[in-house]
């Protein structure tokens, strides 16, 4: 991303959030939603803005497992792997979508089609196994039809 | 007359197509030039039933469901706008046995209302509990929730009166109430439910917990997996706002109060409160040492509420039909009632709420119908990933903070999570600990150490390799864990490793007798 562009969603972020104490995390929340991710180089120009260092902003940044400091695929799956899910096959869902994506957990599939995430708890415990495609929340998801949802999430894409 | 059919709005029904159901009764409807109100209520609570689609009749609401679209047709060849009979009528929502045996009183509106809709609101007893509120000094709306004996919900169980009178008692100034919606445990939506499906009962009780502490502003720190509790709070506090039950002149007492939603990082950690407090001062979540109590020093320095969703929930009702009324509920010091969520591998997993001091076993065997598998239920986890593993033996003890901690056991937010006899015990104790690790925020040994070198351990115990020391070695990693943790993250993990050594030492590849030498 150039960095005239990362400078305009910066500042496009702040001004979406206005001024608010502890201003940091939804500043970043800004950010990722207007990027994708955090880039590097917007790091130094957060920091300026909210009077902290690099070093605080990064490791802000760094800490939470929601913020990406990399581009992710054109989707993000996200798969709950949390006990819930487990009663009810979520550790077999996930080798199979693992094995049908052809890439691991916190890794994207080399066409930069998917971004494949472990989640813990997405609240519908009572149906799982539950993942999430983009924004959209699946309950009772089946090796079959995670398939499904990829087919459909491939051809709107 | 215009029908009224409603199709829930909550995350899990929409997971399930409820968007797609409403969509095609829409169109449906259309096709065949009958005029209806498509309302998007929340979610009963029934989740094995959802998409669960309502009518309104003159005899009171009727269920359908699950609904598929490829349903809908056929629902309305069967007349199902009037109540008609179908194969997927479940008959009057309200005479459902599941719903019928439930004690609702913080879930008494939920499903059954449009969840930003204030007329909704107040047409269902809404703003009843802020309006008495009003007319009372601080000290007696602290008076009112400490006599009606309300715990924490999130899972401490520490008496919110006490809580609020410390805050109430710290000299004026900036205050906060901070409402702690990082609901992360598996096996909970409880939390998630009140945002969704009935937010301005959770505004409704933080506005009353700032008249009685002299606080004007509050958060709602929510998960960011909980997109659609977000999009729902925001909709009703600008909805409140408007109508001047939030901001600097509540219903025109002249007094203040606002609310600001801010969204979680994807940090477990974040649900422990003062962890939950550097994060929204935008730092890392970190927890802090106490003291200083977060009453008297919490968020930016200042004294500050902490409750979980459904503490704060509870109090409009307490305060709309007094202490007496809510803690004729339940059972010795557990006074009131508790949402229970019945969740994992069950048949009729949903929101139960009922007093305390049912047990176990009512629930997942009377609410719940046993397992989704159809197979035995080998072990019950009780509190989130931080409870330990109830076996069979103990299914039967009521469910009350006391009864449970006596037996080493949690309640916690209520969570319940069942597991099948094909669930491998040493692969949950290790992945308990395997949580640990991931979600530590790393700030003291026990918790980012131990937890490392729980999985380890539990590991080399699975492979057989000196049995008898890595057990030993186990029991004194829990002990110092447990004992040497900052917050309960490391402090708690131990629960439910110990508690499935215990109970399922076969699993671990051990025999009874060398599970228990220590």
């Amino acid at each position: 991303m150039a960095d005239t562009q990362i400078s305009d969603h910066v500042h496009a972020a702040f001004d979406a959030v206005g001024m608010i104490d502890g201003a940091l995390l939804p500043v970043l929340h800004e950010v990722q939603a207007r990027c994708g991710y955090i880039p590097t180089d917007a790091v130094p120009l957060i920091a300026d803005r909210l009077n902290l260092t690099r070093a605080e902003v990064h490791g802000v940044i760094s800490y939470y497992h929601h913020f990406r400091q990399k581009p992710a695929g054109k989707v993000v799956v996200q798969v709950c792997r949390a006990e819930a899910c487990q009663s009810v096959g979520a550790d077999q869902l996930a080798e199979h979508v693992v094995r049908s994506l052809g890439c691991d957990f916190h890794e994207t599939s080399k066409d930069g089609s998917v971004t494949l995430e472990p989640v813990y708890c997405l609240g519908h415990c009572a149906c799982g196994p539950s993942i999430m495609v983009g924004d959209n929340v699946h309950a009772r998801v089946t090796p079959e039809r995670f398939d499904k949802l990829m087919q459909r999430a491939g051809s709107a894409a | 007359m215009t029908m009224k059919i409603f199709v829930p709005r909550d995350s899990t029904a929409l997971a399930l197509g409820a968007d797609e159901v409403a969509s095609a009764i829409a169109a449906e409807a259309k096709s065949r030039g009958l005029a209806i109100q498509l309302v998007r209520n929340g979610s009963r609570g029934m989740f094995w039933l959802e998409p669960m689609v309502e009518v309104e009749t003159a005899a009171g609401r009727i269920a359908y469901g699950p609904v598929n679209e490829d349903d809908v047709a056929s629902l309305f060849d069967a007349g199902f706008t009037e109540g008609k009979a179908h194969p997927l009528g479940l008959g009057k929502t309200e005479e459902i046995p599941y719903l019928k045996n439930q004690e609702r009183l913080t879930f008494a509106r939920v499903g059954i209302t449009d969840p930003v809709s204030l007329d909704d609101y107040l047409a269902h007893e809404g703003y009843v509990g802020l309006k008495n509120a009003l007319a009372l000094s601080e000290e007696q709306i602290v008076k009112q929730v400490t006599d009606s004996g309300l715990r924490g919900r999130g899972g401490a169980a520490f008496p919110t009166g006490i809580k609020w009178e410390t805050v109430r008692k710290c000299s004026p100034g900036q205050k906060y109430i901070v409402c702690n919606a990082d609901e992360g445990d598996s096996g909970t939506f409880s939390d998630r439910m009140v945002m969704e499906d009935d937010p301005f009962m959770l505004i409704e009780g933080m506005t009353i917990a700032g008249l009685a502490v002299g606080a004007n502003k509050g958060y709602i720190y929510v998960r960011s997996e909980y997109p659609h509790a977000i999009t729902a709070l925001n909709e009703a506090i600008t909805v409140a706002r408007n109508a001047q039950y939030l901001g600097v002149n509540i219903l025109g007492s002249g007094k203040a109060f606002d609310l600001e939603v801010r969204m979680g990082a994807g940090s477990y950690v974040c649900g422990e409160e003062t962890a939950m407090l550097e994060s929204l001062e935008g730092k890392r979540g970190i927890v802090r040492a106490k003291p200083p109590l977060p009453a008297l020093e919490g968020l930016f320095g200042q004294p500050t509420v902490i409750n979980n969703v459904i503490t704060l929930a509870s109090v409009p009702i307490i305060m709309a039909k007094g202490a007496a009324f809510y803690k004729d509920f339940g059972m010795g010091r557990s006074t009131g009632t508790l949402p229970f969520q019945i969740t994992g591998n069950i048949k009729h997993g949903g929101l139960v709420e009922r007093a305390f001091g049912l047990t176990l076993r009512e629930l997942i065997y009377d609410f719940g119908g046993g397992s989704r598998s159809g197979r035995p239920i080998k072990a019950v986890q009780v509190g989130g990933p931080l409870g330990a593993y109830v076996p069979p033996s103990q299914w039967d003890v009521p469910l009350d903070y006391e009864a449970y901690a006596a037996l080493g056991l949690v309640v916690g937010h209520g969570g319940i999570v069942v597991h099948d006899d094909t669930a491998n015990m040493a692969k949950l104790a290790r992945y308990a600990m395997e949580f640990c690790a991931i979600e530590s925020c790393g700030k003291c040994t026990p918790c980012r150490i131990g937890s490392t070198r729980g999985v380890e351990t539990i590991d080399r115990i699975a492979n057989a390799q000196d049995k008898e020391q890595q057990v030993h070695l186990l029991r004194d990693l829990c002990d110092t864990m447990v004992h040497g943790s900052l917050c309960a993250m490391g402090g708690m993990t131990p629960y439910p490793v110990l508690s499935a050594l215990n109970h399922y030492p076969a699993d671990f590849g051990l025999q009874t007798t060398e599970a228990t030498a220590s």
